[in-house]
């Protein structure tokens, strides 16, 4: 008996330090930390980066688009407008209490209460608590999009989240401006990690959940350490001189420099977000001529943007949407072709070119000043005459919701992973009533454009949906609604031994939980 | 020398006031604090809603009047991304620019005065030559280029210093200060060099040619005549004399020493009030950068009444107006 606990202690004595030896520290530099710790507050690239460290969704997406269990581990339809999902079982938070269907039902209907949130959950009524571990998801029309919307529901504590705080505030609460107690108090959710201090915009660290349920996880990081790097070079030069181990967004100009480096690796995945500018129809009465906007759509070399300003990191686009999507066909192909530009233009009546207002960000999407500086040049051939002003994003929302230039610089990430949804905010006519159209500022209008996408919204059979889709596609791309330069990729600079490529996907969520770092 | 500084006050107030005056009425040309707040699908009306709700769809001056009776309370609005009162906000910064600025101003002072009164006695050797000609390549390098240049050789080939932040800080009632740890101390190295770099040439240049021009008076050829040890000439008598315009010139330089802060913060991702500056004007945190404008304001004139002080104390003979 005695030699077995000398034994069994000298065991436990070799594992843990096994365990301390494979300890394992990121130190992250990402250009912005989330604005806050309540993953509902902002529906912003940030906060869903920290929902996937923090939480779990019920499904998340592979990185071939396709929906992977998370803490649902299967799902199925039961009638046209309800879904179930199976939940995992003896998942415990971070508080210690148990994941279970309530705290689902408690999340979405939070989400409803979100400002940001609420758009996307609109079609949702309130789910319906099957057992302890199933709960139906039901909407108000059938919706085919119920998957890609389960990856925003990363179910809150709902104990932890019930009652009210210290100040006398409901803890659910979502509020933006001043106190809650979901953006003060450390988050407990089911996530790899868990929140250990904050300091907004200085410091991040978030530490291992020893509880974590997903023992097939292969990820082996203990601690994370976040700091945002705002300035580009500052956040190469920490990643080269050894001071992070994990950067992004890497700044195209720099590329070449991290491949150059044997000590760091440069990790890129395509992205879904595409770049356009949009032809103002009312504004500009050229742009409402159809051969005009394809003339511009001809006249533009997309590809050589991509190559040459993008230094390769951006897929060149014909249509809008990426590979992956519902909507994306491979014959809607980038059209540069001059010749054919300028016979546009003739056609059009507009052989001598006219003069056009644009305006674009220049701190908003990688490298957009230098995109629209490069626009101007290319339509200046086919003798468009554009005055381009470019200014910082803090003021060009205001001036884009102004509509305050003929040609706008947009670019897009479908919320949904979907097609439907670049259509709904870009491409559908303009109404304040139903808030369709709220980012199409070229005011381009075909109701068949908008009735499919409508029709598409409540279709459940995935092949007709994807007709539709198609459909709306084409017709968008044919009549160059607006001009499509390229979907922009994600980037990541690593250190050597961090295997970055598994772990980042499409939509530049970062699975951290599963990072190996050798 | 009392009613001095009541009139300072006054003026003090009368500054922050004007300066929050001109910050609300550019505020407006910043951009929607709202759009940094929501996500970019959401509707119009909500954010008129939101907008509503913070008191920004207010006309221009029923805002105004409620910040300067706020502030009179010592209230300074709530910065929109740090979702905390302003002022808190910026004290929690200024430790990290405070640090920053001291370390400059002591380099400054040890590098210039040795090498400005050497420069001005000795004009004509090697070394005096080699000095001016480096300083005037100085003044014409831009801070954030001298900085990037740095953490080039520094961090990035050498890795001798740390790139970027301020490394470990300790808490000391209530001040974060770097300069207590070893980690803190590495990462001020680069950050204070740079910001220093910019001002040696000006300081070495105004020491020497004041102190040249002094050496040339009647008063140190008399002391000279009286045999004074050459030293006490030099550091004594003629410094002196050479102190007054650059005290002045500190004056009016700290300003620009405070403006280049913010550069040097944004390359160095220094947490300072020069970086949280940059990152209001980014997100359209107009409460914050009225805050700030006010805070600097009134530090400007702590720092040009304390110059004006220092002046009567240098030299008796300069009168503070309004004392006797």
């Amino acid at each position: 008996m005695k030699k077995l606990f000398v034994l069994g202690t000298a065991l436990l004595l070799i594992l843990s330090l096994g365990l301390i030896a494979s300890a394992k520290t990121l130190k992250l530099g990402l250009d912005a930390d989330p604005k806050s710790i309540d993953i509902h507050e902002q529906l912003s690239g940030g906060t869903l980066q920290f929902s996937h460290w923090v939480f779990d969704p019920l499904v998340r997406y592979a990185q071939d688009m396709s929906f992977e269990p998370r803490l649902a581990k299967r799902w199925e339809r039961i009638d046209k407008n309800t879904m179930r999902f199976h939940l995992v079982k003896g998942v415990k938070f971070h508080s210690g209490n148990d994941f279970t269907a309530e705290d689902v039902q408690f999340t979405l209907n939070r989400l409803k209460t979100s400002v940001d949130f609420k758009g996307l959950f609109e079609l949702f009524s309130e789910p319906v608590i099957v057992d302890k571990y199933t709960v139906d998801i039901v909407t108000t029309k059938p919706y085919g999009l119920v998957l890609n919307m389960m990856t925003y529901i990363f179910p809150l504590d709902k104990k932890f989240y019930t009652g009210t705080d210290d100040k006398g505030t409901p803890k659910d609460a979502v509020v933006k401006v001043g106190h809650s107690f979901a953006k003060t108090a450390f988050p407990s959710g089911t996530g790899a990690f868990k929140l250990t201090h904050r300091d907004h915009g200085v410091k991040l660290v978030l530490e291992r959940n020893e509880n974590y349920w997903d023992i097939r996880s292969p990820g082996n990081v203990d601690k994370v350490i976040f700091t945002p790097i705002a300035e580009a070079a500052t956040r190469v030069a920490a990643l080269l001189s050894g001071d992070v181990d994990f950067i992004s967004p890497v700044p195209p100009q720099d590329f070449k420099r991290i491949q150059k480096d044997s000590k760091v690796d440069l990790v890129t995945f395509s992205g879904g977000r595409i770049i356009t500018v949009q032809l103002n129809q009312k504004k500009n009465p050229a742009l409402a001529n159809v051969k005009v906007r394809q003339a511009i759509a001809y006249a533009v070399n997309n590809v050589g943007i991509a190559k040459k300003i993008m230094k390769g990191t951006a897929t060149p686009a014909g249509g809008t949407s990426p590979h992956g999507y519902s909507g994306f066909s491979p014959d809607l192909k980038p059209r540069y072709n001059l010749e054919k530009a300028k016979q546009l233009m003739k056609e059009a009546g507009y052989a001598n070119g006219f003069t056009a207002s644009m305006m674009a960000p220049n701190n908003r999407y990688v490298n957009d000043a230098k995109i629209a500086e490069t626009f101007t040049q290319m339509v200046a051939k086919i003798g468009i005459k554009v005055n381009l002003k470019t200014m910082p994003k803090a003021q060009y929302w205001d001036r884009f919701d102004e509509r305050a230039a003929d040609i706008l610089m947009i670019g897009w990430h479908s919320d949904t992973e979907d097609s439907g949804n670049f259509y709904e905010f870009l491409a559908m006519c303009p109404d304040t009533k139903t808030g369709y159209g709220q980012y199409n500022s070229g005011n381009y209008c075909n109701k068949e454009v908008d009735k499919l996408t409508i029709a598409a919204q409540t279709e459940t059979n995935f092949g007709k949906r994807t007709a539709m889709l198609k459909r709306a596609e084409k017709l968008i791309y044919d009549e160059a609604a607006y001009i499509t330069f390229h979907w922009q990729n994600h980037s990541y600079g690593v250190k050597n031994g961090v295997n970055a490529l598994p772990i980042v996907n499409a939509q530049n969520f970062p699975y951290l939980g599963d990072l190996v770092i050798k | 020398m009392f009613a001095f500084i009541i009139r300072r006050a006054i003026q003090a107030i009368m500054v922050m006031i004007i300066i929050s005056l001109i910050g609300f009425l550019v505020q407006q040309s910043l951009g929607d604090p709202i759009r940094d707040m929501v996500g970019i699908s959401v509707s119009l009306e909500e954010r008129d809603i939101l907008r509503t709700k913070m008191g920004l769809n207010d006309p221009q001056l029923v805002q105004f009047f409620r910040f300067i009776k706020n502030a009179a309370q010592g209230d300074l609005g709530i910065s929109y991304f740090h979702n905390k009162p302003a002022l808190d906000v910026i004290f929690k910064k200024a430790p990290a620019t405070i640090e920053l600025v001291f370390i400059t101003l002591v380099l400054i002072l040890l590098i210039t005065f040795p090498i400005g009164i050497h420069t001005a006695i000795y004009p004509d050797t090697k070394f005096a030559k080699y000095v001016l000609g480096f300083s005037t390549i100085g003044v014409a390098i831009p801070v954030f280029l001298t900085a990037i240049a740095l953490i080039y050789v520094f961090s990035v080939e050498l890795q001798w210093l740390p790139s970027y932040g301020r490394g470990k800080t300790v808490n000391l009632w209530g001040w974060e200060t770097g300069l207590l740890t070893w980690d803190g101390l590495k990462h001020l190295v680069l950050p204070s060099i740079s910001l220093t770099s910019l001002f040696l040439p000006l300081y070495i240049r105004l020491i020497r040619s004041e102190m040249m021009e002094v050496l040339e008076t009647e008063y140190i050829k008399f002391a000279w005549a009286k045999g004074l040890k050459k030293h006490r000439v030099w550091l004594i008598h003629a410094l002196k004399n050479t102190l007054l315009p650059i005290i002045t010139v500190f004056g009016v330089e700290f300003g620009m020493l405070f403006a280049f802060t913010i550069l040097t913060e944004k390359v160095f991702q220094w947490q300072g009030m020069g970086f949280m500056f940059l990152e209001a004007v980014e997100r359209a945190d107009t409460a914050l950068l009225v805050a700030y404008l006010v805070v600097v304001g009134m530090m400007f004139v702590v720092i040009n009444t304390i110059v004006d002080i220092t002046y009567g104390v240098i030299n008796p003979t300069v009168r503070i107006a309004g004392t006797k």
